[in-house]
């Protein structure tokens, strides 16, 4: 892999990783939230990738199979979280969810 | 003094220990299922007493035996002097002597074949403890010189110890030393004890603490009869203390009545200040003796003069203030008349004729120690006749404005126990020892009978309930005529031949004793008189009693009692007698017994000493002076008839006077003769205590009783619970705990000053400032936390940022 | 027998450790479990106390026995050094009957807060502090066992006791702590001046004979301990803390206190000042004899002064241990024993007049003398008991208390030379007169309670029973031994002599004369 191919995909990387900030910081709904908090974890693999193939080894894609891995439990906890979350306050809002306000 | 060790003494004289052991086993009986035995509780004790008893009476005869053994077995000696040590004549009669118990009383002692015995096997060999052993060596290497009064052959106590206790090199014993006194006083002691028992059947019938009353009888007696045979002086302490607490728990009998238990607590009190000087007095004797509590060895070494005389000095006046204060004399007497407030038979028992002759019996026992220590026979009057004489007309004295029967008669009790003491003390001690014999019987006999009066009316004011007793009680009334002609000294009743010793004592030492001659002369007058006095106002003229209701509250005595039927504990009106309220009446045959018991020995107790000398010359000599030749003790541990003690003096026997004898029953009728007039026919000045004020304050003074309850229980008892308790108290509090809640107190008010001043103000301000500082450090940052996630993320993001940006431009 | 040779001693002083650790294990209520436990414990340091007493030497008593030494802390030479002779062994036998008579009198009288399992642990700790005082032969462990038992009891009376009991605790702990605070600097003197080498008794004894302590010196050790054992004693004038402790503490805790605590500091005085520190001793003696008879009459007079019963049963202890002073500054054989028969006989009556006293607070809901009456009308036996007990305390001979005044007063006539005579002949004046005032308030106390009509507050008052079962389980064995002390005293006085008799003439070969 050259390095025109290599700098595609960084910059696919780069588009999806702040489409994913956005949404962590300015989405109100949960779900959205884990939403684009998937979509940075999938930059990164996106990169961890495309800099292993660029370097010729397996390691990249393999700390991005790892990543995905961790991905896949967050997201469980995290929608049951959400759920939890829904079922005590009929919500999913994160404005309403500030009890840790000193 | 050869032949004494080869003697053998008989089982029960070598036994004779048992006696207070049966009476403590009585004790814990009658306590232990006296309850459960009811009215029958009283047999425990009453068979206990009753075997000690014979008992006693066999260990007398066998005394006998033993003196006469020792007598003949020295003449024989004498007489085969030069045969040297081997003296092998046979005697059998030793073991006769074991085998032959009770009928051993029968049989008379002279036919026993006289000798000496092997020495190997001897009588008193107990515990490698032998009374040879006990014998002094000097005096055992002195010649038996037959003195003028006879010969003077040494007497060998019989001992038997037992290790009590231990403490270094020293070690004290506890036993039993028999000789003359001691075997006369288990008799008597036995003798009374066992008549009260019967006695009080009847009168305390029905008592709710009925077995108690005959535990308590059990205990006194076991412990005036171990009293009476302690071998050592510690022994002595421990008795006289136990006979004490008797006293004390039965003169408080009836303890639902404060009066009773005040008097109980007098009592105890009273003689514990006395024990003050019983306890000094024997501790000064057991170290001047080089560390032995043993009587004998005291008495021996006072004797030898091998202590010295300011330890005797010493030791004699702290003992006499124990005497004081147990034999009731003046000064310390305050507690017998209100001891009246227990059961008659227990006055008679324990406040007549035994517990409170325990002074002048321990005075006898330590002779040698006062003998020596006051000089007695000495040129100067001693302390102990003084004080004796003193008692003997203060006692009297206030026997006559008594208006309770048995107030009279324990001033009577102080008056003629001051005769013993003074007999002590001017030297006659058989004399003292012989009215103490004489004076338990018919005074025992007068208590007993007043109690059979009292038991009739309910009372014991004379003035109040009595009078004409006479027909209503005859045969209680002659029973108390010949107790009170024996008090009065009227020949020849026993207290005659006593009294008479005593005068011819005190007027034998010649120079100033003979004042003590006139003393005694004097109390007699007096105890005619009020004696008298006493007869008039009880049997005589109209009954004055029979006016009070059943449950009337009268005012003197055991009578204290409100009678309802929660107090079963009057004796004198339980059930059996209620339907004799009315008319007084003759008492029951348990009563009557003991009377006439006591009233024969009142007559016949005197002639047990019955003088040979003088007009009486003619009495054979295997009679007379029976007393003085039995119980006498002899012995290096008894001040020398022959020999002259360190003090310069001998110990001489009186010799009957008939001058004294004729002159003091003189006296006595005279007084009987003045209070005849004065009572019986109403004659003298009547009403001279209205009239005169000199008469009126003499009669308040001696109704006061001296004053002296009122410096006892007022000031002295008083201050020392009241004032000076209390400021004992309020020193402890404010003082000493003043001190350490102050020192508390201080360091508590130091403590504040380092809190408020230098830790709060200077140390601490450093503190809150830096601790304000942080406070308003996180109220500033407190706000950043909103709590809302996405701000969170929104910082970490920027800061990520930064920090890349950083991480660039530095690289 | 070589285990109880060996460790006998020691699973003695250890097994009511052992009996808290497993009352730890019981929830808290329990209460059963927790009785039986500390029962238990008790009775099995009894019994291995019966098998070294067994095994005891009595022919001997004058040398240690049962020794076992093992090194403890290194660094300062102390050592774990035990083993008893015959003046421990009546103490101890006294601290191991006292100890299953209170868990037993308490099996139904639980003060308030009640909590039994705390209650009991802290008695069990008590045991194992007074019977390692008893048996400590190294003065460190010694302090560490004196101290131990300081804790429970001041839980004791701060948590169970009466309306005052904060101030009475804290009193009692301060009091003793400052005392002990003096003693150990003392300790620490001695070891110091003997060259840091031992704490074991026997050795600093004969290491101050060899290397000539000066006598000002042992003086002024001596005054550091005669501090810390005089107000454990207590005497004269720090006896402050006393009354109020005893009043305060509960009845198992005032029996404890009277019966063993007060002989810690009689003991120590005996087993280590004056062996110890002879000079100093005899230095000090004309002093602690005066302040003995001014206890005396001080405490007697303080008695009759008291409205409350259990106060004067306290300060009665006060005259009592003037007796057992009296006796231990003649610093003769005479006065000693006397004093460690004192000691048992004070510890035995005065324990019985606690229990009495307890029993009747828990009837009568009242110790004010003049609300009772007529206790032999509504409890006879109690009545009896009562009077018994008074009888003994007042000295009659006869019974235990006789044999712990009339020896010391014994000797008194006849200090150990080089003591002023004239001066202790006039103390044992003094001490009989006090004999007097021990009669007026004893019996002046129970012809209030006993004697006379039950009043009309309590005439009908059910609760008022006569000596229930736990109460005679527990009282018997003392009473018995009252009397059989009293009757025969050698019991004691043999097993005791022949350590008293060293420790005299220890100090008479120490003074030189």
């Amino acid at each position: 892999m050259d390095d025109v191919m290599l700098n595609q995909f960084l910059l696919l990387s780069a588009i999806l990783f702040s489409t994913g900030v956005y949404g962590v910081l300015a989405k109100k709904n949960a779900i959205l939230v884990l939403m684009s908090i998937e979509l940075i974890l999938n930059a990164v693999n996106i990169n961890l990738v495309a800099f292993g193939a660029h370097n010729g080894t397996i390691v990249g894609s393999v700390f991005a199979l790892f990543v995905i891995a961790v991905a896949a439990a967050e997201v469980g906890v995290g929608l049951a979280i959400v759920l939890l979350i829904y079922r005590n306050r009929r919500s999913v809002d994160l404005d309403d969810v500030a009890q840790m306000k000193g | 003094m050869f032949a004494a060790e080869t003697v053998e003494a008989g089982f029960f004289l070598e036994h004779a220990y048992l006696i207070p052991l049966i009476m403590a086993a009585s004790f814990g009986l009658t306590l232990a299922i006296g309850k459960r035995l009811g009215k029958h509780a009283s047999w425990i004790g009453i068979a206990s007493i009753g075997a000690c008893f014979l008992f006693a009476i066999v260990a007398n005869v066998q005394w006998a035996d033993y003196v006469h053994d020792t007598e003949h077995a020295a003449e024989a000696k004498s007489d085969t002097d030069d045969h040297g040590s081997e003296d092998t004549s046979d005697d059998g009669h030793g073991d006769e002597d074991e085998s032959n118990s009770e009928d051993e009383s029968h049989g008379d002692d002279e036919e026993h074949s006289i000798g000496p015995v092997l020495p190997d096997d001897v009588g008193p060999t107990v515990d490698g403890e032998t009374a040879a052993a006990r014998a002094p060596p000097v005096e055992a290497a002195a010649p038996a010189v037959p003195a003028a009064e006879g010969e003077e052959i040494e007497i060998v106590p019989i001992t038997k110890t037992w290790t009590w206790w231990t403490n270094g090199t020293v070690e004290f014993e506890a036993g039993m030393l028999l000789d003359g006194m001691a075997v006369m006083m288990l008799f008597v002691v036995t003798l009374i004890s066992l008549l009260v028992h019967i006695f009080s059947t009847d009168y305390v019938a029905g008592d709710r603490r009925y077995t108690h009353y005959f535990a308590f009888l059990s205990l006194f007696s076991a412990s005036m009869l171990g009293f009476v045979m302690a071998q050592n002086t510690l022994q002595l302490i421990t008795m006289w203390e136990l006979v004490g607490v008797c006293s004390f728990a039965l003169i408080g009998h009836w303890w639902e009545e404060k009066p009773n238990s005040d008097a109980a607590l007098k009592a105890f009190l009273t003689n514990r200040v006395g024990d003050v000087g019983l306890l000094v007095g024997m501790i000064t004797l057991f170290f001047a003796a080089g560390q032995t509590f043993d009587i004998i060895e005291i008495n021996t070494l006072a004797n030898e003069g091998a202590i010295t005389h300011t330890a005797l000095v010493v030791a004699s006046c702290c003992l006499i203030a124990a005497v004081m204060s147990k034999s009731g004399q003046f000064m310390l007497h305050t507690w017998l008349p209100d001891a009246m407030a227990g059961p008659t038979p227990v006055s008679a028992l324990i406040h007549a004729a035994t517990m409170v002759v325990a002074g002048v019996f321990m005075v006898a026992r330590m002779y040698g120690v006062f003998w020596n220590g006051l000089v007695i026979g000495g040129s100067s009057i001693n302390f102990l006749a003084v004080v004796g004489g003193v008692t003997v007309l203060g006692g009297a004295g206030l026997a006559f404005v008594q208006s309770d029967i048995k107030k009279v008669l324990a001033y009577s009790t102080i008056s003629q126990l001051g005769y013993m003491v003074m007999a002590l003390g001017v030297g006659a001690w058989t004399a003292a020892l012989f009215h103490l014999f004489t004076h338990a019987f018919f005074k025992a006999g007068l208590f007993l009978g007043a109690g059979s009066v009292a038991h009739s009316v309910h009372s014991f004011d004379m003035k109040k309930d009595m009078g004409g007793m006479k027909q209503f009680m005859p045969k209680t009334y002659v029973t108390f005529m010949i107790c009170t002609g024996a008090l009065i000294g009227i020949f020849p009743l026993a207290g005659f031949w006593s009294k008479d010793e005593i005068l011819a004592g005190a007027d034998q030492l010649g120079s100033g004793y003979s004042a003590f001659m006139v003393v005694g002369t004097l109390g007699a007058f007096m105890t005619a008189a009020y004696m008298t006095r006493l007869i008039y106002l009880t049997f005589f003229g109209e009954f004055r009693g029979g006016h009070h209701e059943a449950d009337a509250v009268v005012s003197h005595g055991e009578e204290d009692h409100p009678v309802d039927e929660d107090h079963a504990a009057d004796p004198l009106d339980h059930a059996d007698h209620s339907d004799h309220h009315g008319e007084p009446h003759e008492s029951g045959p348990r009563i009557l017994i003991p009377l006439y018991i006591l009233a024969t020995l009142a007559v016949v107790a005197g002639f047990t000493n019955i003088p040979d000398s003088g007009v009486l010359s003619w009495v054979p000599e295997g009679l007379a002076l029976q007393f003085e030749h039995l119980f006498e003790p002899r012995g290096g541990y008894f001040p020398s008839l022959s020999e002259v003690g360190p003090t310069g003096v001998t110990f001489a026997h009186p010799k009957f006077d008939i001058a004294i004898a004729i002159g003091s029953s003189l006296v006595g009728f005279a007084g009987i003769g003045l209070a005849y007039a004065w009572y019986f026919k109403g004659m003298g000045p009547h009403g001279i205590t209205e009239r005169s004020k000199i008469a009126k304050a003499g009669h308040t003074f001696l109704v006061e009783k001296y004053y002296l309850d009122h410096l006892y229980t007022g000031i002295i008892a008083g201050g020392v619970k009241g004032p000076i308790a209390k400021a004992v108290n309020w020193f402890n509090k404010k003082g000493l705990d003043g001190i350490v809640d102050g020192a508390g107190k201080s360091a508590v008010v130091g403590g504040k000053f380092v809190y408020n001043t230098l830790d709060q103000k200077i140390v601490d301000r450093a503190v809150d400032g830096s601790g304000l500082a942080a406070e308003g450090g996180g109220q500033a940052f407190r706000q950043m936390q909103t709590g809302k996630v996405q701000q969170y993320a929104a910082i970490l993001f920027i800061a990520s940022v930064v920090l890349a940006g950083t991480f660039i431009i530095v690289i | 027998m070589d285990f109880i040779q060996d460790w006998g001693l020691t699973a003695m002083v250890f097994a009511p450790l052992a009996g808290v650790a497993l009352m730890m294990l019981f929830p808290k209520d329990a209460d059963e479990t927790h009785k039986l436990v500390a029962m238990g414990a008790s009775l099995v340091s009894a019994a291995f106390g019966i098998a070294v007493f067994a095994d005891f030497d009595f022919d001997n008593t004058g040398t240690l026995q049962f020794v076992k030494s093992t090194g403890w802390i290194d660094v300062i030479n102390a050592r774990y050094d035990i083993g008893i002779d015959g003046l421990s062994v009546p103490l101890i036998a006294l601290t191991l009957l006292i100890t299953p008579l209170v868990i037993i009198y308490s099996w139904n009288h639980f003060p308030e807060p009640h909590n039994p399992k705390a209650f009991l642990a802290l008695i069990l700790v008590l045991h194992t502090g007074m019977l390692g005082t008893f048996v400590a032969q190294d003065l460190i462990l010694f302090f560490v066992f004196f101290e131990v038992v300081l804790l429970p009891m001041y839980f004791m009376i701060g948590v169970w006791g009466g309306p005052e009991r904060q101030y009475a605790s804290i009193k009692f702990f301060l009091y003793t702590l400052f005392g002990s605070a003096l003693m150990i600097l003392s300790f620490l003197a001695l070891f110091f001046l003997t060259g840091g080498e031992t704490f074991n008794m026997v050795e600093l004894a004969n290491q101050v004979q060899s290397m000539d302590i000066a006598r000002g010196t042992q003086i002024l050790v001596f005054g550091g301990m005669f501090m810390g054992f005089g107000i454990k004693v207590p005497m004269f004038p720090f006896h402050t803390w006393l009354p109020d402790a005893h009043t305060q503490a509960p009845t198992q805790g005032s029996v404890i206190l009277a019966a063993v605590l007060l002989k810690l500091g009689t003991y120590g005085f005996i087993r280590v000042a004056l062996p110890i520190l002879p000079e100093g001793a005899e230095a000090w003696a004309p002093w602690i004899g005066l302040l003995a008879v001014i206890g005396i009459i001080y405490g007697a007079l303080g008695c009759l002064a008291q409205t409350d019963m259990k106060r004067l049963i306290a300060f009665s202890s006060v005259a009592h241990m003037g007796y057992v002073m009296l006796g231990i500054a003649t610093l003769t054989d005479f006065g000693l024993n006397a004093a460690v028969f004192g000691m048992v006989a004070h510890g035995l009556i005065t324990g019985m007049l606690f229990f009495v006293a307890g029993s009747l607070k828990e009837r009568y809901h009242t110790l004010e003398i003049k609300r009772l009456g007529g206790l032999l009308l509504s409890a006879p036996r109690m009545g009896w008991i009562l009077g018994l007990c008074t009888m003994a305390s007042l000295g009659l001979p006869g019974l235990a208390g006789f044999w712990g005044e009339f020896p010391a007063i014994l000797a008194a006539y006849q200090p150990k030379e080089g003591l002023p005579v004239e001066l202790f002949r006039g103390y044992m004046v003094v001490a009989a007169i006090g004999t007097v005032l021990a009669a007026g308030y004893l019996l002046w106390l129970y012809q209030r309670t006993a004697f006379g009509t039950v009043s009309e507050e309590f005439e009908d008052d059910e609760n008022i029973t006569d000596v229930q079962m736990p109460e005679w389980i527990a009282w018997t064995p003392l009473l018995i031994l009252i009397l059989v002390l009293g009757v025969y005293p050698n019991l004691i006085f043999k097993i005791t002599d022949g350590s008293i008799v060293n420790v005299a003439q220890s100090i008479a070969a120490a003074t030189g004369n």
